[in-house]
Parts: C-alpha cells; sequence; structure tokens
C-alpha cells in the first residue's frame, strides 16, 4: 500500500519536472531574443531539475538509501542558488558588452 | 506497484531529447552569448540525467559524480561570462 502511495508520487514529481523541462527547451528554441531566452530557460529548468531531484529524493527514502537523499538534497540547494546566478552573471556580461533587447516588430535573432 | 525502472527509463529518454533540442541553440545560436547559455543549460540537465541513469543502473555512485559536475558546470559559466565581460579572467 505505502510502496504504491510512494511509487505514484514519485511519478508525479518526475512527470512534473519533465514536462517544465521541456517547456524550457522549447522556450530556448522559440523565443526572439537572448533575454528572453535566459528568462525561459533560468525558471523553468531550475523548477524542472529540482522537481525531479525531489521525486528521486521520495524513491531513495523509501528504500532506505539515507546517504543518497542527504546528497540529493545538497544538489537541491546548490541548484537554488548557482543556477540564478549563472543566469545572472550570463545576463550582466551580455548587458554590459552592449547586446541590444528585442522589441516589438524588430527582426527575430 | 508501478514499474519505476520504465518510469526511469522514459524520464532519462525524456531529458536526453531536451538536451538535443538545447543542442541546437548551442551549435548554431547567433552570437557567443547564445552558446554560452545554452552550454549552461545542458550542463544543468546533464546533472539530472546523471542521477536518473543511476536510478536505472541501481548504483547510488553516481550521484556523486553528478554533485561533482554540479560544481564545475557552474564555475565553467561564472568564468565563462566574466571573460566575456572584462576581456581577461583574474585581474586585481
Amino acid at each position: 500500500m505505502i510502496e504504491t502511495v510512494v511509487d505514484v508520487l514519485t511519478t508525479a514529481f518526475l512527470i512534473f519536472g519533465a514536462f517544465f523541462m521541456v517547456t524550457g527547451a522549447i522556450g530556448l528554441l522559440r523565443f526572439p531574443d537572448f533575454y528572453t531566452r535566459l528568462h525561459a530557460t533560468g525558471k523553468c529548468d531550475t523548477l524542472g531539475e529540482v522537481a525531479i531531484l525531489f521525486g528521486c529524493m521520495i524513491y531513495s527514502a523509501y528504500h532506505g538509501m539515507p546517504f543518497v537523499v542527504f546528497k540529493l538534497l545538497c544538489i537541491i540547494l546548490f541548484f537554488f542558488i548557482a543556477n540564478p546566478t549563472g543566469t545572472h552573471a550570463i545576463m550582466k556580461a551580455a548587458y554590459k558588452t552592449g547586446v541590444k533587447p528585442w522589441r516589438v516588430g524588430e527582426e527575430r535573432r | 506497484m508501478l514499474p519505476m525502472q520504465e518510469v526511469f527509463l522514459a524520464i532519462g529518454m525524456t531529458i536526453a531529447c531536451t538536451i538535443l533540442l538545447s543542442l541546437y541553440r548551442a551549435v548554431l545560436g547567433p552570437g557567443v552569448f547564445n552558446r554560452a547559455a545554452a552550454v549552461n543549460v545542458i550542463g544543468t540537465k546533464v546533472v539530472v540525467l546523471l542521477v536518473i541513469v543511476g536510478y536505472i543502473f541501481e548504483r547510488p555512485m553516481f550521484v556523486d559524480i553528478a554533485i561533482a559536475y554540479a560544481a564545475l558546470n557552474f564555475i565553467g559559466t561564472l568564468l565563462m561570462s566574466k571573460y566575456l565581460e572584462r576581456g581577461e579572467v583574474c585581474s586585481p
């Protein structure tokens, strides 16, 4: 009984995260500008990856692997700090070197 | 009682497809900033793919490799953005 609940919860978190990762990849392909592309990937990828790792954490916690749970928790905390920091660093570098934001009516680039 | 091996396999294949989609932007993206951002995205996706591969093969040691790869990818992204911004990496 409990195993069924754990499996369904894990599958739900994995599918949730995979949906957000696919959405972020489509945004990286389809948006017209560098800044809008970073807007898509910076948020969707963080949420999707953290959801997938949380699902794996539930699965490991039920199957008796406490060290794996601790390591996955470390990866989740690291992602929450590092992913927005990397996005901000790239965006600041692009802004300081003079990449112009896209406006409505311009050509896609 | 779901078949968890198949679920992990399906999620891993989905992540591999998103990596291929991001690889288009990393290869053909106009300008160096698009390429740098796409490489950062691919790196973070590969970390999650490593964890999923560890569950498929039932070897928990893949999580350690994922931690090391996440740290390396973050440092690489910061250094690349700093180099693109200033034209040099370490200056007083």
